[in-house]
């Protein structure tokens, strides 16, 4: 489909070949997304489906096992009051954190993700970086959430990222790999698309958006560029990229426009956890606070919702 | 061209249920007369027609055929309004009633939205947010005008013409009567429209709204008719500037009568629009001005990207992209704020559109269609390309006026420049390319009123429209259309 003719996810792509940007249009587009009105059962289905792809997150300098426990406990048990509520899909931590996860966790099949490669800011020599990458997955981490090195893509240094990306793909063995662009640091919506090229033609199982440490993290004009990228790629080679907003993300009726955007996108097939995250660490009380008035007609306090 | 189908899924799992737009708030009378001298009227002869909901075929209302004498009697009511307290009033005054009417509209925009769809097709989005606050844009901008008129005439003296007979199209209703009406009373002329036969009640709704903002007694008169009453206006003797939107044919009758009478006149016909995708482009985002360029309001608009010309190189992206998103867009209830594609706007239109399809396939032409339902009852077509054609086709020369595009390529910018200036129409264009000379260099060559660069189908108020060869004579919108309703007087 993109004229970069690149068969196989090993060579670096050409990225003067991948389309440019109209960032106009592109705002536009993302516009008519939240013109859709989603109502009555269709939009009962879709916060639900939200819940489900949530990676309930916790990235703070003062996590504590205490805290990641806490967040485990709501992972697996969102809202009591409400039955048939589908689980989060992950939960999202620092690698020191993997551990105490898993165990609160337990043979649940929540996830563990965990952040790697000097997150956020991703300024670490590379042999620490698949370092931590490794540790991670030893201590059971199922995705590792790396961050791109910026500084290096604002430099036109391709082959060092991508190269970077391929290596941690490889640390991670079994575990899927996410890669974040950070593109609230990239600056253009062209950047932004030839950065998705770059980190899935390097092994990306997923792309996404932001660490949540930048403003702006995601915004629906991004995540059509990332999502029309991953479409792109598809065509070209088959694989199917999943795709993770991160960042910003916390109001119930947003996401569920984030939802008509990948529907209208990438179609039914990536309608699923399995190939669609939200990285987000208030969203879900929001969510729940939307199926509670569904269900009752009447919206309920926050304090009923567990803030953990 | 690739015929594979599409690799992505979009018609199974999760969909948006029904948000119909409540219709409760909507008055509509079970019959409307003619608006002339400032109150609704009978018509002479008590004929009526029926209008009707294209999207259920069930009526609406029954309109009042005005017939020569009525006609006669609201080009007389203009007059006495013209020679009376109109032409004799400050211009500032004239520009307050205008203003009136403006925010009359903006305040019972979401009423006109609902009757603009009901009667007309069109989806409620469309309605909404662009038909109906662009209707009361116009009349905010040319009210502004009304008392700087000598700015817009340097070193001359602006004069009205007398008596305007406008005669507008279904496709846009209310739309096109704010384009007629707001500047021929910005510039002192008094107004005998005629709304199309098919869409008569948002203009009928604007004559509840011009007698609420209490303009004096026969400065707007309405009537309501078929080609007939078309005729009388153009033909009256005591109209002195005629305004047609429409189709060329009848254009050319209009031009035909008025030679030698000394009436003004302006033209606004058909089109067949080049949409030029160069390889360089932004595929995404021109997939998306395609869309917008040939399925906005069902393909009835004179300016519609009806052609599809596409660089070889990357054509079959293009058409694989534009049949995903055809597969995405939603065809059904005009008053669901969901959908995207509405009802086509009669019976009779329905039948030229089909009528096109037969032919695109009998010369040959691969047609594709999105793959939705549509509804049982109501005029309906899918959205629809035609790949595989040329200029020799007779659907790539003649305005279908629908949802059906044909895709041609081209290899260099010259080809498609030829190729897009190859036709009688020149309404309007658009290129897409990221390489600024090259916008430069097609917006110079293509010869048609409106060329867009990178979008398609955008409309303000102050920017002049109107067309090149056959796509008819004179301007509308901004400082421009005010040239079209004055005498210039030294």
């Amino acid at each position: 489909m993109a004229l970069s003719a690149v068969k196989t996810n090993s060579a670096l792509p050409d990225l003067r070949r991948v389309a440019p940007v109209d960032e106009v249009g592109v705002r536009e587009r993302a516009a008519r997304f939240q013109t859709r009105s989603i109502k009555k059962e269709s939009k009962i289905e879709a916060l639900k489906m939200v819940l489900s792809m949530i990676d309930l997150t916790t990235l703070e300098g003062q996590d504590t096992p205490g805290k990641v426990r806490q967040l485990c406990q709501k992972a697996m048990h969102l809202h009591a009051s409400l039955p048939d509520l589908p689980h989060v899909a992950a939960v999202c931590v620092y690698p020191t954190m993997v551990g105490v996860a898993k165990k609160a966790l337990g043979n649940h099949d929540i996830k563990v993700a965990s952040v790697a490669t000097a997150f956020p800011s991703g300024m670490a020599p590379r042999q620490i970086k698949l370092e931590e990458t490794r540790i991670a997955v030893e201590e059971g981490a199922d995705e590792i959430d790396m961050v791109i090195s910026r500084g290096a893509f604002l430099q036109g240094e391709y082959a060092y990222v991508f190269d970077e990306i391929a290596a941690i793909r490889e640390a991670c063995g079994a575990a899927h790999l996410k890669v974040i662009l950070e593109t609230g640091e990239l600056g253009t919506l062209d950047r932004v698309r030839c950065a998705s090229v770059l980190a899935m033609h390097a092994g990306a199982d997923f792309i996404k958006t932001s660490t949540g440490k930048i403003q702006p993290a995601a915004t629906l004009p991004v995540t059509l560029v990332m999502l029309q990228a991953i479409r792109d790629y598809y065509y070209e080679t088959d694989r199917m990229v999943g795709m993770k907003p991160a960042g910003g993300i916390s109001k119930a009726k947003l996401a569920v426009h984030y939802l008509v955007m990948l529907r209208e996108t990438l179609g039914q097939a990536w309608m699923t956890h399995k190939w669609y995250r939200f990285g987000a660490s208030s969203l879900a009380n929001d969510v729940l606070m939307q199926l509670q008035k569904q269900a009752t007609g009447v919206y309920q306090s926050a304090d009923y919702f567990s803030k953990d | 061209m690739s015929s594979e189908s599409s690799k992505l899924t979009f018609n199974d799992g999760w969909q948006y249920a029904a948000a119909p737009e409540s219709t409760d708030h909507v008055q509509i009378d079970a019959e409307y007369g003619l608006f002339i001298g400032g109150e609704f009227v009978a018509p002479a002869e008590g004929r009526y027609f029926e209008t009707i909901n294209p999207a259920t075929e069930e009526m609406l209302s029954s309109i009042a055929l005005a017939s020569d004498a009525d006609v006669d009697r609201a080009v007389k009511a203009a007059r006495k309004a013209y020679n009376g307290p109109w032409s004799k009033l400050s211009a500032a005054d004239r520009g307050k009633y205008i203003y009136r009417i403006a925010r009359i509209l903006q305040e019972r925009a979401r009423e006109f939205a609902v009757i603009e769809s009901l009667d007309g097709g069109k989806p409620i989005r469309e309605s909404r947010d662009i038909d109906i606050p662009l209707s009361a844009a116009h009349f905010f901008y040319y009210a502004g005008w009304a008392d700087k008129l000598k700015y817009a005439f340097p070193g001359r003296r602006p004069a009205s013409l007398g008596v305007a007979g406008q005669i507008i199209p279904w496709n846009f209703p209310l739309l096109m009567a704010a384009w007629k009406i707001a500047p021929a009373l910005a510039c002192g002329n008094t107004v005998v429209l005629k709304p199309a036969e098919t869409t008569p009640l948002t203009a009928l709704k604007l004559a509840e709204v011009i007698r609420d903002a209490e303009l004096p007694p026969g400065v707007v008169n309405i009537v309501t008719g078929a080609g007939d009453t078309g005729a009388a206006i153009v033909n009256h003797p005591d109209v002195d500037k005629i305004a047609f939107t429409g189709s060329t044919d009848v254009g050319r009758l209009i031009q035909r009568a008025i030679a030698g009478t000394g009436k003004k006149y302006t033209l606004e016909l058909g089109g067949k629009a080049a949409n030029i995708i160069f390889a360089d482009a932004a595929i995404d985002q021109a997939v998306e001005g395609i869309v917008d360029g040939i399925f906005f309001n069902q393909g009835h608009v004179c300016c519609a990207g009806s052609r599809l010309l596409v660089q070889e190189s990357v054509a079959e992206e293009v058409v694989q992209k534009l049949k995903d998103r055809m597969e995405t867009l939603i065809v059904g209830d005009p008053l669901d704020k969901n959908t995207d594609i509405g009802a086509i706007n009669s019976a009779t239109q329905l039948e030229t559109i089909e009528s096109y399809l037969r032919l695109g396939q009998e010369e040959g032409a691969e047609m594709h269609q999105s793959s939705c339902a549509v509804p049982d009852r109501g005029y309906w077509c899918r959205p629809t390309i035609f790949t595989g054609v040329s200029q020799s086709n007779r659907i790539v020369q003649e305005e279908i006026f629908g949802p059906v595009l044909a895709i041609q390529t081209f290899r260099t910018l010259e080809e498609g420049l030829t190729k897009a200036n190859n036709t009688p129409y020149g309404l309007s264009g658009g290129v897409w390319t990221d390489k600024g000379a090259k916008i430069f260099k097609l917006t110079q060559g293509i010869r048609a009123g409106v060329i867009w660069a990178n979008t398609f189908n955008k409309f303000d108020p102050t920017s002049p429209f109107g067309g090149y060869k056959e796509s008819g004579v004179g301007r509308e919108g901004g400082m421009h259309g005010l040239a079209a309703y004055v005498r210039l007087e030294e």
